[in-house]
């Protein structure tokens, strides 16, 4: 037993933090700056990390990209793409990055003309042998409330490519589990780290805020309750791979109600920790909240869904 | 990266399963009951080989990685055993500071159970401010002369040696003037008192008043006035729920509520239930960790405040569950509430956090 993330993934951890860190938006003006935008869809095709699954990397890899670009709010696609990427996998087939498709919707569609998905529900999926998966086109975009990431109708019939088994099909919704938290971390640990540095430099009664208490304790809570998603995440996110779907899957819930939680609270203590500044638009905490609760609402899992049967 | 056991970690799971199908059922697992069997408890876990599996060979350890302790964690709870004893603290504690006369002279005895340890650190009037406690210690001759009062001093009763924290030094800053001792409790110049609990307890918390008591000048831990560097080591320690194997006792009494329901679970529960999955799977990471030789400084304190959040999870789930007529539950919830007070409170905890790992000013 050794649950050390190995030298490779501390690698990839520290490329994909760089990358967004230079690429990502530094403000919420930055958000409409089409040039960085540009810059940073170059960036991020080239590194080919869309098709991580394809190339046969872990869900602990993946998950890690991901953290680390819902960090830096990374805004073009790539939790839809790698999920999509994840099911061209398990075809055995490769192409060009898609959106995922759920349901009616194109998630992560951003510049993308096709959605990749599940045909059926997962109340369909239960007791078949096997499941379909198709293709989509995507059409316009819909109402969501993610400044960074954008979702879109789905137009035309879904075309099937191929079917893969239930089992894995089981596989993949523990690896979507353990992607959306991973997005869910990041934006967390994105929003915690503006709130600390807002700290140490608003002062207020000639003192800066994160020299008060109030403050500090929320601030305290906040990153214990980051490194409390980093261990169940980390379980959930090696699960994927080495055990059986059932139990990637009952994984990737616990982690996703842990850190769905913890990050809400983390989320709403930085706005707070802003104070005025933290209700106004050009602040980015509500952008990482929007992020958040968006992840958290693609495949959400409730807390009635945990089964009580500890591991 | 693994989650899973090698072949030695499994093979040392099977062996502790099987003789946990041999002694789990006979030691009572909370309240006055656990206490009085808890030396006991102690020692044959020691024995099995299942004990004190990472410290060195030559006071009784095995010299095993520290995720060995998970295994152990997690079989107690799955059995209904009781805890892990909680005294890696001390031996961390004498191990770093104290002499190596020391060491041999105690630490086997501490490890193997067959001594019993208090810690007389907290004061009336020095709670969390531990660095204004006023016990004294005397020099006279060779031994030194102690006075004073020590308070919500765990399992005082039952303890053979106390590691006391006495101020030395008057005239010097008041950090610099405490050392550490290992004070034989069986002698005339200590008095125990029982303090009861709020869940009724009342082995686990006692007070310790020192009126001349007696300690060689050859059982200072450290030199003079180096008393506060082993108390930050020994608290730092005491933090950490790799230490404690508290893991076990939340697993178990989730379990146990499950086991009680009639109808459907409370949304406590359920909470209780991801809480507990989280620090099961936090100690395995921070336990990997230790392989890099990382030293636990204040990060223990994030571990301490989860740790705390997952026991008060796990009482309000008690509760929820029928506290209000069932002593038992009742008893879980209630003694849950010292969980963010002992050791260090939560606010004491958030304070290191600020100021040490965020780097928020003082």
């Amino acid at each position: 037993m050794d649950v050390r993330l190995t030298t490779e993934q501390r690698e990839l951890r520290t490329a994909a933090a760089r990358l967004a860190d230079d690429l990502g938006p530094g403000s919420v003006l930055d958000l409409d700056d089409t040039e960085r935008v540009e810059r940073l869809e170059k960036a991020v095709a080239a590194t080919g990390w869309r098709s991580l699954r394809t190339d046969g990397a872990s869900g602990v890899e993946v998950a890690l990209v991901v953290e680390e670009f819902a960090r830096g709010l990374v805004d073009v696609p790539f939790l839809g793409p790698v999920l999509a990427d994840d099911l061209r996998a398990k075809l055995g087939v490769e192409g060009e990055p898609t959106a995922l498709a759920v349901g009616e919707e194109a998630v992560d569609a951003r510049g993308l003309g096709t959605a990749l998905g599940v045909l059926g529900t997962s109340a369909g999926i239960a007791g078949a042998g096997t499941v379909g998966i198709g293709t989509v086109g995507v059409g316009e975009p819909v109402f969501g409330i993610d400044l960074t990431r954008t979702s879109a109708a789905v137009t035309g019939a879904f075309e099937p490519v191929g079917e893969i088994p239930a089992e894995e099909v089981q596989r993949w919704e523990a690896l979507a589990l353990v992607v959306t938290t991973a997005d869910i971390l990041g934006a967390a640990r994105g929003t915690y780290a503006l709130a600390c540095d807002y700290a140490k430099v608003r002062s207020q009664y000639g003192k800066t805020i994160g020299s008060f208490q109030a403050i500090a304790h929320l601030l305290a809570e906040s990153l214990a309750l980051i490194e409390g998603s980093v261990s169940i995440l980390r379980y959930a996110a090696w699960a994927v791979d080495e055990q059986e779907p059932a139990e990637a899957l009952r994984a990737g819930r616990f982690a996703k109600v842990y850190t769905e939680r913890a990050a809400r609270t983390i989320c709403e203590t930085s706005i707070q920790v802003h104070g005025g500044i933290g209700n106004t638009w050009e602040c980015l905490a509500h952008v990482f909240l929007r992020r958040v609760l968006t992840s958290g609402a693609l495949l959400p899992v409730s807390l009635e869904e945990i089964s009580l049967g500890l591991s | 990266m693994d989650f899973r056991d090698s072949p030695e970690e499994a093979a040392f799971r099977t062996r502790l399963q099987d003789w946990l199908g041999e002694n789990a059922k006979k030691f009572p697992t909370s309240g006055d009951e656990y206490w009085a069997k808890a030396a006991e408890w102690h020692q044959a876990l020691h024995a099995g080989g299942f004990f004190g599996t990472s410290w060195p060979k030559a006071y009784g350890g095995q010299e095993l990685p520290p995720v060995y302790d998970v295994i152990v964690d997690e079989e107690l709870a799955r059995a209904g055993a009781p805890a892990r004893p909680s005294l890696g603290y001390l031996v961390i504690g004498l191990g770093r500071h104290g002499s190596e006369e020391l060491r041999q002279r105690f630490l086997p005895g501490m490890i193997n159970g067959t001594e019993r340890w208090c810690q007389g650190f907290s004061e009336p009037g020095a709670g969390s401010d531990l660095a204004s406690l006023t016990t004294t210690a005397t020099l006279e001759g060779d031994h030194y002369v102690l006075n004073g009062h020590k308070i919500w001093t765990s399992y005082s009763d039952d303890a053979d040696w106390c590691l006391v924290l006495a101020r030395t030094n008057p005239d010097v800053p008041r950090h610099k003037g405490i050392s550490g001792f290992i004070v034989n409790m069986h002698q005339p110049g200590i008095e125990q008192r029982p303090l009861p609990m709020i869940s009724g307890v009342t082995k686990e918390f006692g007070q310790v008043l020192f009126d001349g008591a007696t300690v060689p000048a050859d059982q200072m831990v450290g030199a003079p006035g180096e008393g506060w560097k082993l108390a930050m080591t020994v608290v730092s320690h005491e933090r950490e729920p790799s230490t404690l194997g508290f893991t076990a006792r939340y697993g178990k009494t989730v379990r146990n509520l499950v086991a009680r329901l009639d109808g459907d679970p409370s949304e406590s529960l359920r909470w209780a239930s991801v809480q507990t999955e989280m620090l099961r799977l936090h100690v395995r990471r921070r336990l990997s960790e230790q392989l890099d030789g990382l030293s636990h400084g204040p990060d223990g304190s994030l571990d301490k405040l989860l740790m705390t959040w997952v026991e008060q999870s796990v009482g309000h789930a008690s509760l929820d569950a029928g506290g209000t007529r069932d002593p038992e539950l009742l008893g879980t919830y209630l003694y849950s509430r010292s969980q963010s007070v002992m050791g260090g409170t939560s606010q004491i905890q958030k304070n290191i956090i600020a100021t040490r790992i965020i780097g928020l000013e003082a």
